[in-house]
Order: C-alpha cells, then structure tokens, then sequence
C-alpha cells in the first residue's frame, strides 16, 4: 500500500506534533504547518494528498486557507477540524470544497478512516 | 394672573401626588379608590351646589309667584269694604242735606226715603231722625217702634256729635241679625242739630268675601280694632267671637305674615287696614295650599338630582374598574416584557460565557487526548513488559474522561446555540421524539399511554429547533400534569395544506372549563395556584406567533383537552 502524505495545519504545536506521531506510528507520511501562510508555501513547494485543517487560526483563517489550497490544485482533499461544536463551518467548508469535516477532539480511528477515504477521492 | 398660573401648577402637582400611590399589594386598590374619591368629589359637589341655589332660588320666586294674587285679592277685598262703607255714608249724608228737618220729620217722607233706599240699594234696613241735642229720637221707620227713644248716653251718640259721622261695629241688633249703624250729625243755621242713624244688614260682607272666591282650605273675615270678628269665619270662629290670631295694627299697604293657627297648621296671614272705619280684611291661606306646587318642584329637584347622582356613581366606578384593570393590564404586560428580557439576557450571557469556556477548554483537551493517545500507541507498539495492561487501562480511563469533557463542552456549545434564535430546516417527527424523550421517565413512571401517530413524509420545515422544543415541552408538561397515572396523550402530525404542517397534543385528562380555555394564553393566568407562574403557556403563544405559527385549544371538562400547532413550512419569523 502506497504510503499516505499527509500536512497537519493547526496553531497549536503541541496538539499536531503529537497527532503527526501517531499517524506516523501507523504508516502515515506527515508534515506540520504551524499557520496558513506556512501550510501554503508547504504545499506549493510539495503538494500532499490530504491536508487536515484547522478552521480556528490566528492570521490566515481556515477557511480562506482552503479556498487557496483548492486553487492551487483541487484535486488536494481537504479535512476541517472545528472546534465548534457548530456543524455551520463545517457544513460551509464542504460547500467551499472540503472533503469533510471533524469536531475535535477527535478520535484517532475516526480521523484515519476519513483520511483513507479522502484518499481514494485523489485520483 | 402670575398666581393664578402658579395656583394652577400646585394643583397639578398636588393631583399628581394624590394619584401616585405607592408600590403595593394594593397599588391598585388604592389607586382605584383615590381616583373615586377625586372624580365623585368633582362631579357631586357643583351637583349638591347647584341644587342648593336652585333649591333656594325656586323657593324664593316660587313664594313670590304664589303670594302676590293672595295679596292683590287682600287689597282689591279691602278697597271693595271700604267703597261699600264710604258709598253708604255718602248717601246719608246727602240725604241729610237734600231735605230739611221738617221733610224728615215727617213719617210719610222718611218711609219714601228708606223704600227708595231699600230699592236701589242693599241692606238698607231702618232710618231714624235722633234730636242732636237731647239725643231723643223724634222720627223712625223700620221694623221697630224705636220713636221716644234716648241715645243721649250711648257712645256712638257722642262720636257723632263730635266728629259728624259714625260707622259701628257689627252688632247683633234686635233681631239676631249682625247689622252696623250709620249716623251722620247736620247743624243748622240757627244753631240746632238733628242726626240721621240707618242700620245696615252685613249680608253685604259676606257677599263681598264670597265674591274671593277662595279655595276650600282657605279662610277671610273682617275684624274690628279689638280683633273681633266682623263676619263669619269658616274656620275660626263665628261673627262677634275673638279672632285667635293677633294682627298687627297700624300700616296702609297689604302684608303677608307666616303664622301658625290654633290647630297648629302653618298659614300664610295676608292683612290689609281700611282707612275708615277701623276694619281690618284678613285671607288665611294654609302653607300646604300655596306651597303645593312648591313641594311638588321639590321632590322632582330632589329625584333629579338622586337620579343623576346614581348615574354619576355608576359611571365613576365602571370607568374607574375599566382604567385601573387597563393600567394593571399595561403593568403587567411590561413587567412580563421586562421579566421576558431579563431572561435571554441572562441566557444570552450565560451562553456566551459557556461558548467561551468550551473553547478554551477545547483545545488543552485535544491535546491530552492526542498525548494519550500517543503514549497508548506507544505502549501498543512496545513488546510486553511489565504492568503494560495496567498502563494501558489507566489510558484508556484518561481517554474515557476526555471523551466526557468532550460531550460537556459540546454540550455548553450546544447550550450556548440555542440562546441565539437560529432558523435551520428540521424535521419536525424528530424533534418531537426528542422532547418526548424528556419526558420518557416521568410517562413511564407513571404508566402513561403516549401515541404517536406522525405523517411518514411529513416536509422538513424551516424553524428554530430549540424555541420549538420548549413550545412542545410545555403543552407536553401540561398534558402529563392533566391525564391521572395510566391517562393516554396521543401526539400527531399531519401537513395541513402546501404552506403549513400541524401537529397535535392531546390528552384525556381533567380538561378545562369554556371559561378558562377562553384565557389561557394570558400572562399570570394559572390554574395551577402556587405552582404555576401563569407564563408557560403565554410563553408558548408568543413563541408560536414569533415564529409565524398559530396554535389552538379545544377541551371539554372532564374528556381532555387538544392544543394544536400550526407552522410554517417556510420560515415567516422576523428574527
């Protein structure tokens, strides 16, 4: 099985480098942005196949992270992370493109079965 | 016109403080009464004013009215007696004129005069020719033999003598007949005097006073100076007896006296003086008789004003109960408003607070579930050592701990959304098995029967999840708190027509009276007595309208009771 690249975006450090341990405890190739700009110039220079994103970010928001994502190359799948407990912004996202969207905390098995999936999309 | 001004404003304020009235149980009740108070005081004291003066002024006109005939009849009587009398003496004295002593000495002439006399006037009973100065009478016809006779020491032979004329007072005479006598005195040349003395019948006064015309209950007669009787009196006495009333003497115009009569009735005393002789004409009206028509005003003025003064009080206290359950209503309903506000403001603090906290909660959250996470992978990927299964389940318990501040936090979240009125499209089937799911414990409890009976392809609709939630738990809770245990509420929802769905609660419980049902929906109207605030279901109205909705009851005491909702398919709320 090809061997899954993935770019973590989230503000808090301490939050995505431990989730991009676990991911690569299970076979995953992962990356970290600590912020949008960061998550942009990450994928211009190597686009992954899943970018799982923070909608809450100082500077750049999640959502407008997206829509240039989706710009740069659509066929990137997109998974939003809300904090809310409002489905809106999720529901929003999806609208703008994204794959789907998860209310964190999340569930570890939750998180790599909707990577898998995100990843059959990308062709 | 500065003061008056100012006068004015202290009224005002003085008004004003009279009707402000404290913060009480009886804020109303006192109110109420204050406003009576003011509005019958300003109304039934020109009323009772007005009366007064009219009361008297009709009195006072009233009695002029009626006693002017009175004294113009007094004074029309007294000039007849007087024109009688006068008219009598004149015809005596011209007589003694006309013929000379030797004429009238003669029996033959005298009786030619008297006929005459008796033909052309009335009550011409004798004439006699009396010697001046030994007072003997020389001549007499008449129905007496009355020749020879001395009046030398009689006292009407000494005021003639003296002043030349005399008018008696009424006297019995011979023949129990009430008479008066006439004498005129004549003096010759030659110095001898000789008097002419007639006697007249007093029918003439009675002619005279019948001639009045007076009512049955009124009286008039004639007195002399020394107040006796003159002619008959109806009620007072016979003629010759003492009047009982004291008039008086001296005046030459016509008065009107009040007096009380011997039997004790008040009575009007009209008296006016003839000039000569000393007469005095007296009319005797009784008060009852004059003021007839005077009592008669009064009672209708006194009805008048019984009359107006009830409508006055009626009006007063129906529009004081309508103004002051108006204020009341108006307080009520601000105070509800203001209570109503308070509330989501509250909610809406608390919510922001707890959207807020969840948050920040949040993220540390994810980051303990990651660590963990990680440190159980770890473990996982580690061959077996030692109390590896004890680390492992001590994770798993930190995972499960995250996992319940998870669904708190959402929760808050959740909690925090519903403060805002938000229209999202729901299915309406749905969100009444939720709310009946708050209620599960209590029906089960109690064994209540609860039917559902929902339209499979009933339209999603757009509406505010929670507003409606707390609508369907209300009529629910009042369902649950109508039926007795083992009661059945049956819940159905059907699409009414293209715009609009329904759903209908109902139950099989107490049931309402028509009366109640018809103010349910009002703020503070409970039936619930210290249990109930009386806004629950006035919340759910105003919910249901807010949201473009409508809702109905129906009940019959005794068989239960159907609220049925009507919403929108689309959402009409101007929130």
């Amino acid at each position: 099985m090809l061997q899954l690249k993935i770019l973590l975006v989230d503000d808090e450090k301490e939050f995505v480098t431990t989730l991009a341990e676990r991911l690569e405890l299970r076979n995953m190739h992962v990356e970290i942005a600590t912020d949008g700009e960061m998550a942009l110039s990450m994928i211009e220079a190597d686009p992954p196949q899943v970018v799982v994103l923070d909608v809450m970010m100082p500077g750049l928001s999640g959502m407008e992270v997206l829509v240039r994502i989706k710009a740069i190359d659509p066929k990137i799948q997109v998974i939003l992370l809300t904090g809310h407990g409002a489905t809106k912004d999720g529901i929003k996202g999806m609208q703008l493109g994204a794959f789907d969207y998860l209310i964190k905390p999340v569930d570890i098995d939750e998180l790599i079965e909707k990577l898998n999936e995100a990843a059959k999309n990308v062709v | 016109m500065a003061l008056n001004l100012k006068n004015w404003f202290n009224i005002k304020e003085r008004l004003q403080r009279f009707l402000e009235v404290e913060y009480s149980e009886d804020r109303y009740h006192n109110l109420r009464r204050n406003m009576r108070i003011l509005m019958i005081a300003m109304t039934i004291i020109p009323l009772v004013l007005m009366a007064l003066i009219n009361y008297h002024q009709y009195q006072r006109s009233l009695k002029e009215e009626i006693l002017s005939p009175i004294n113009l009849l007094a004074n029309k009587t007294t000039h007849s007696f007087q024109f009688f009398l006068k008219e009598r003496l004149s015809l005596i004295k011209s007589i003694s004129y006309f013929y000379t002593l030797d004429d009238l000495c003669d029996e033959k002439t005298l009786n030619h005069i008297l006929f005459t006399l008796k033909k052309e006037f009335v009550g011409f009973v004798d004439l006699g020719l009396i010697n001046g100065s030994d007072g003997t009478q020389i001549c007499y016809v008449g129905p007496y033999s009355l020749v020879g006779k001395n009046y030398a020491n009689q006292d009407w032979f000494q005021e003639v003598t003296l002043k030349g004329t005399y008018i008696s007072n009424v006297f019995m005479g011979y023949r129990k007949f009430p008479h008066i006598a006439i004498a005129v005195q004549r003096l010759q040349q030659n110095g001898q005097s000789w008097i002419l003395r007639t006697t007249i019948d007093t029918t003439m006064f009675d002619n005279l006073i019948a001639a009045m015309g007076l009512d049955a209950e009124s009286d008039a007669f004639v007195l002399n100076k020394e107040g006796i009787f003159q002619t008959n009196s109806r009620l007072y006495g016979k003629v010759l007896e003492q009047c009982p009333f004291t008039i008086p003497p001296g005046g030459y115009s016509t008065y009107v006296v009040e007096k009380q009569d011997p039997n004790g009735n008040d009575v009007f005393l009209a008296y006016a003086h003839l000039t000569y002789p000393d007469y005095t004409l007296v009319i005797v009206k009784p008060h009852s008789a004059v003021l007839k028509a005077w009592y008669a005003l009064k009672s209708d003025l006194f009805f008048v004003f019984l009359v107006s003064s009830a409508l006055i009080l009626i009006v007063v206290f129906r529009l004081t109960d309508i103004l002051v359950s108006r204020i009341r209503e108006a307080d009520q309903r601000r105070e509800l408003a203001f209570r109503e506000l308070q509330h989501s403001h509250k909610l809406s603090s608390i919510g922001r607070l707890a959207a807020g906290v969840a948050h920040e909660v949040n993220n540390p959250l994810a980051i303990i579930n990651e660590k963990a996470g990680l440190i159980k992978d770890l473990i996982k990927y580690t061959p077996d050592f030692d109390q590896k299964e004890k680390f492992l389940n001590l994770l798993e318990s930190i995972l499960q701990s995250v996992r319940r501040c998870k669904t708190i936090t959402h929760r808050l979240l959740g909690f925090a959304k519903r403060m805002e009125i938000e229209v999202e499209n729901l299915d309406l089937n749905e969100l009444m098995k939720e709310v009946l799911g708050f209620l599960e414990r209590e029906a089960l409890y109690r064994n209540i029967d609860i039917t559902l009976d929902l339209a499979k392809d009933l339209p999603r609709i757009d509406s505010d999840r929670g507003q409606l939630q707390q609508v369907f738990l209300n009529i629910l809770n009042n369902a649950m708190a109508a039926v007795q245990d083992e009661g059945r509420i049956s819940i159905t929802t059907w699409e009414k027509d293209a715009d609009t769905v329904a759903i209908s609660i109902e139950d099989n419980g107490c049931g309402m009276s028509e009366e109640t049902c018809r103010y349910i929906f009002e703020p503070f109207f409970t039936t619930k007595k210290e249990h109930g605030t009386g806004l629950g279901l006035s919340i759910t109205y105003g919910i249901v309208q807010k949201l473009g909705g409508e809702i109905d009851v129906a009940s019959k005491e005794n068989q239960g009771t159907k609220f049925t909702v009507y919403l929108p398919k689309k959402s009409k709320s101007k929130i």
